[in-house]
């Protein structure tokens, strides 16, 4: 018996985070998968409808504005951070004095909750209040910022906040990547006469490929499941202007009492994570293996 | 580190350096402001008066200092009908984050040791499926948690939100220290075994004494993950058992009486105020854990 | 006397990989066992299947006399050295080497004195409250040999111990091992890559490839009848000289024609009374190769060659030269005037040659 044990206790061990995660993540999805295929209502039903729950979710304008909404956003946040974090991550590469100190006030934000992010830029942006009064004090009278209760452009405010708060992190990436080049190969440049510019744009940015994907993979990631920071900012508004399929998804769950919109619009959540993410983590762990 | 900057030899040439040099600190500098912005912000209108917000300037200093807000952030705002302010769920959230991150790192370290030293067949695919599940939008699994709990009897409960966090957190502590078990040479698992020690005797009296930096990275992100979320809050909690972000979000949001920017500001500091202060001390380790949960697969 | 280690029919399958065939070996008290080959051929697998790290796919194994197919390392009475030399790195070197005894639960005392006993005769008594970071590459081989030495156990297993050494420090090492197994009288299987190393040190070598046995002698039956053209080559350095010939009976001696760069082939004489196919491949060490007027004996027979290169290696000169269609080494003395691109008379002892067959490799004299 206790030979027994002593040879299957690895697998004992690790068999409760197992099942649970068979049970809590797998299980769960396709509990999630079913009820999105019934008419459940406030309660779930578990009699299977078809794609009823979809097409309804394909015909709800709201959902149009979310998936749109979630096209403006991911596309503007992913560009933004990255192109902000490179830039940023190049300058500190130039032998800053005080590269730690200024790294961690770069980086910062990625400490803080969404929702304390999200507080903070409410008050900014407050047009009565925030940047709009300010720069009117200074003279400007005519000044207008009120993109935050602008429908047309509340969500870029949640794009400014997300940038504010993930950059930091994507320039953390890049710094570590741009670090890791071979640094014989950056020497032989510099002897060949290579100039600066040409040595990041030739040699070490395209070898940091890799680190593009992670930070592609990581920043579409956050942005799929960004809920946090428009409920504490917008809250979807003004009127549904700027909901996301993740604000959309509570919505319906907690709210509206529709559980099977709830459940499709989860269900197309995770395959659009999926579409993304599976590739990724095959190709990683492929690797891994060889 | 590489050596970017080359030797020159013109006059022209280090003028011109020179003049670089300045730009590039004042670039970097402009960015460090951007950064600090909002916390200066936050900071300043937190020790603001009512008065003095709406007839000043976002970004002047306080004329006259005042911790009213942040007695009122703390002991007295309103979240909906309740006024005790932001301590009751500030202890909610220590409440919640302190057993979870223990109980999550634990299972984390036996799991990754698992994984990564003794290799059996399939647990390359386990590894995969728990990794997987960091990656899911966790809107997917709310609807059936939440009436899991139900029927567990934890619903609206602190343990139910426990573990919640513990479920959902062992996907990453597993790859932290999978990830840092996997440098550490067989040979050592293999030396103990032949000296006679078993499973759980290696574990305790060899690895994880080694542990001590993964421990800390993995606390750090746990404890960072747990204290900043708001979905599972909002979710599965109820009034009385909110964590400090959701609570944050309801005085912010609280539509009774005046708005008080000052207490919200305040209310977010006290609640942004454990987190950034494990940055600060511990800014490390933080970026250490960013880095390996999302570089590594 | 009963063998100390027995293994018999030894598979060992990674799912539809076979890494170990049918492995017989048996090595008796005292014996100081080399398994030897190039990386993947199944030489480590096999040491951690005498460990028990590695459950074995089919045969038997005993240690001592007793069945230890099944039986998990800490009950084999077997000590490990391992390539890493696995120091526990949170450990003092004391603690290191008393670990084992302590997870057996044998009492304070004894533990102290055994470690006491080790620690003097690898004289490592200054390092014993070190941390493994904290030593030398020589010294953590020391301290991972007392972890080792300490047990007193039946076998000694070694898995490439010198491996992570620098050159100098490896030739040290490995003199002290073989002190070590003179004093102690120990058992021994000890696995390296390194053929000069499975020279040096063994009582008996196998030579292994690809999960499978080579062959299985004494360091000087190894050198000398190499049992198949991949011993030959694996085992010497610089490594035997192979060349294809022809091969003539006449009388009761041999013919041999070797093909020759720039003239007629070369024809030598085998006086030996031997039965060959007509092609063979001809085995000849380089210093069994001189120059002519250095060696003499019945075997020895003279012959003109071209030679393309010349090596000087210190105490020996090198020179090579096209022999049938094959770079051939001949180790000359050092003050040769040999020259690259003039003929040379070399003499070639054919008392010594190996003849492989050309088609299986398989030795034929």
């Amino acid at each position: 018996m206790s030979e027994w044990l002593e040879n299957h206790l690895p697998k004992v061990v690790l068999a409760p985070s197992f099942i649970a995660v068979l049970i809590f993540v797998y299980g769960f999805i396709g509990w999630t998968a079913w009820v999105s295929l019934t008419r459940s209502k406030l309660l779930p039903k578990y009699e299977i409808k078809g794609f009823v729950q979809y097409e309804r979710l394909f015909d709800s304008p709201r959902w149009d504005t979310a998936i749109n909404n979630l096209y403006i956003f991911g596309a503007l946040f992913i560009v933004i951070a990255m192109v902000l974090g490179l830039a940023l991550a190049i300058l500190l590469d130039q032998k800053i004095r005080v590269e730690g100190f200024i790294r961690t006030i770069y980086l910062y934000p990625m400490a803080l909750s969404m929702i304390v992010t999200g507080t903070a830029w409410k008050w900014i942006l407050n047009p009565g209040l925030g940047i709009e009064s300010t720069v009117r004090g200074w003279g400007f009278e005519n000044f207008t910022f009120d993109w935050l209760v602008n429908p047309d452009f509340a969500i870029y405010t949640i794009v400014m906040a997300a940038v504010w708060q993930s950059s930091g992190f994507v320039m953390a990436l890049f710094l570590a990547g741009l670090r890791s080049v071979d640094g014989e190969i950056i020497k032989a440049a510099q002897v060949d006469g290579i100039p600066t510019w040409r040595i990041y744009t030739a040699i070490i940015i395209p070898s940091m490929a890799p680190i593009f994907l992670s930070a592609f993979i990581v920043l579409a990631h956050l942005a799929i499941k960004s809920f946090d920071l428009v409920i504490a900012l917008t809250g979807g508004g003004p009127g549904y202007a700027t909901d996301l399929p993740a604000t959309y998804m509570y919505a319906m769950a907690f709210s509206r009492g529709d559980i099977g919109q709830a459940a499709a619009s989860a269900m197309i959540m995770m395959l659009v994570v999926f579409a993304i993410v599976v590739p990724y983590l095959y190709s990683e762990l492929r690797a891994k293996n060889d | 580190m590489t050596d970017l900057s080359m030797p020159r030899t013109r006059a022209q040439g280090t003028a011109g350096k020179t003049a670089l040099r300045w730009l590039l600190y004042v670039l970097l500098g402009l960015f460090a402001l951007y950064y600090l912005m909002p916390l200066f912000v936050m900071v300043t209108t937190s020790l603001k008066s009512l008065e003095e917000i709406r007839t000043g300037s976002l970004i002047a200093l306080p004329r006259d200092v005042t911790l009213e807000a942040w007695k009122t952030a703390w002991s007295s705002a309103c979240t909906g009908i309740q006024c005790e302010g932001l301590r009751p769920y500030f202890w909610n959230s220590v409440l919640i984050a302190v057993p979870a991150v223990i109980l999550s790192t634990l299972l984390g370290a036996l799991n990754g040791y698992v994984v990564a030293q003794w290799r059996f067949r399939g647990a390359n695919i386990i590894f995969s499926l728990m990794l997987f599940g960091c990656f899911i939008p966790f809107q997917v699994v709310l609807l059936p948690m939440a009436r899991l709990l139900g029927l567990m009897g934890l619903a609206g409960t602190i343990p139910g939100l426990i573990f919640v966090h513990v479920i959902y957190g062992l996907g990453f502590t597993t790859l932290f220290f999978r990830n840092y078990y996997v440098t550490i040479p067989a040979e050592l698992t293999k030396a103990a075994r032949v000296d006679g020690a078993g499973f759980l005797r290696i574990f305790w009296s060899i690895f994880l004494p080694l542990s001590l930096p993964i421990v800390v990275v993995t606390v750090i992100w746990q404890f960072t993950q747990i204290w900043n979320d708001f979905l599972f809050g909002v979710s599965f909690s109820q009034a009385g058992t909110q964590p400090v972000t959701v609570a944050l979000n309801n005085i912010v949001n609280s539509t009774t009486g005046v708005k008080e920017y000052n207490v919200d500001m305040a209310a977010a500091i006290i609640a942004g105020l454990p987190t950034l202060l494990v940055y600060v001390v511990a800014g490390k380790y933080f970026i250490r854990g960013l880095t390996a949960g999302s570089v590594k697969g | 006397m009963a063998p100390i280690l027995d293994i018999k029919n030894l598979y060992k399958n990674y799912g539809a990989t076979e890494i170990l065939k049918d492995i017989n070996i048996s090595i008796e008290p005292g014996d100081f066992l080399v398994l030897v080959g190039p990386s993947g051929c199944g030489k480590s697998t096999l040491l951690n299947c005498i460990a028990g790290l590695e459950p074995i796919s089919g045969g038997t194994l005993s240690i001592g006399g007793k069945d230890m197919t099944h039986v998990s390392p800490k009950d084999r009475d077997i000590a490990m050295v391992f390539q890493s030399y696995a120091l526990y790195p949170t450990m003092s070197v004391a603690k290191n080497i008393t670990f084992g005894m302590k997870v057996r639960g044998v009492d304070q005392a004894t533990q102290d004195a055994k470690l006491k006993e080790v620690a003097s005769l690898l004289q490592i008594e200054p390092l014993l409250n070190r941390r493994p970071s904290q030593l030398s590459g020589g010294q953590r081989q020391r301290v991972a040999m007392g972890r080792a030495l300490v047990r007193d156990p039946k076998l000694f297993l070694f898995d490439e111990p010198l491996s992570n050494l620098d050159a100098k420090l490896r030739v040290e090492m490995r003199t002290e091992i073989k002190k070590l197994h003179q004093t102690l009288d120990a058992s021994i299987v000890y696995v390296t890559h390194d053929q000069i190393e499975a020279m040096t040190l063994a009582t008996k070598i196998v030579v292994l490839k690809g999960g499978v046995v080579q062959q299985i002698g004494t360091p000087a039956e190894i050198y000398n009848r190499p049992a198949n053209l991949f011993v030959a080559d694996f085992m010497g350095s610089p490594a035997m000289n192979l060349i294809p010939a022809r091969v003539q009976r006449n009388g009761t001696s041999t013919q041999v024609a070797i093909a020759r760069a720039g003239g007629d082939p070369i024809v030598l004489t085998d006086t030996r009374d031997l039965h060959l196919p007509e092609e063979v491949i001809l085995g000849l060490r380089p210093e069994d190769i001189a120059e002519a007027g250095f060696r003499a004996g019945a075997g020895v027979q003279e012959a003109a060659c071209l030679v393309d290169m010349v090596e000087p290696a210190g105490a020996d000169t090198y020179v090579v030269s096209e022999l049938g269609g094959k770079q051939v080494t001949a180790r000359l003395h050092a003050e040769t005037s040999a020259q690259a691109g003039q003929m040379l008379n070399l003499a070639f002892d054919m008392s010594k040659v190996s003849y492989f067959a050309k088609d299986t490799g398989e030795r034929l004299n």
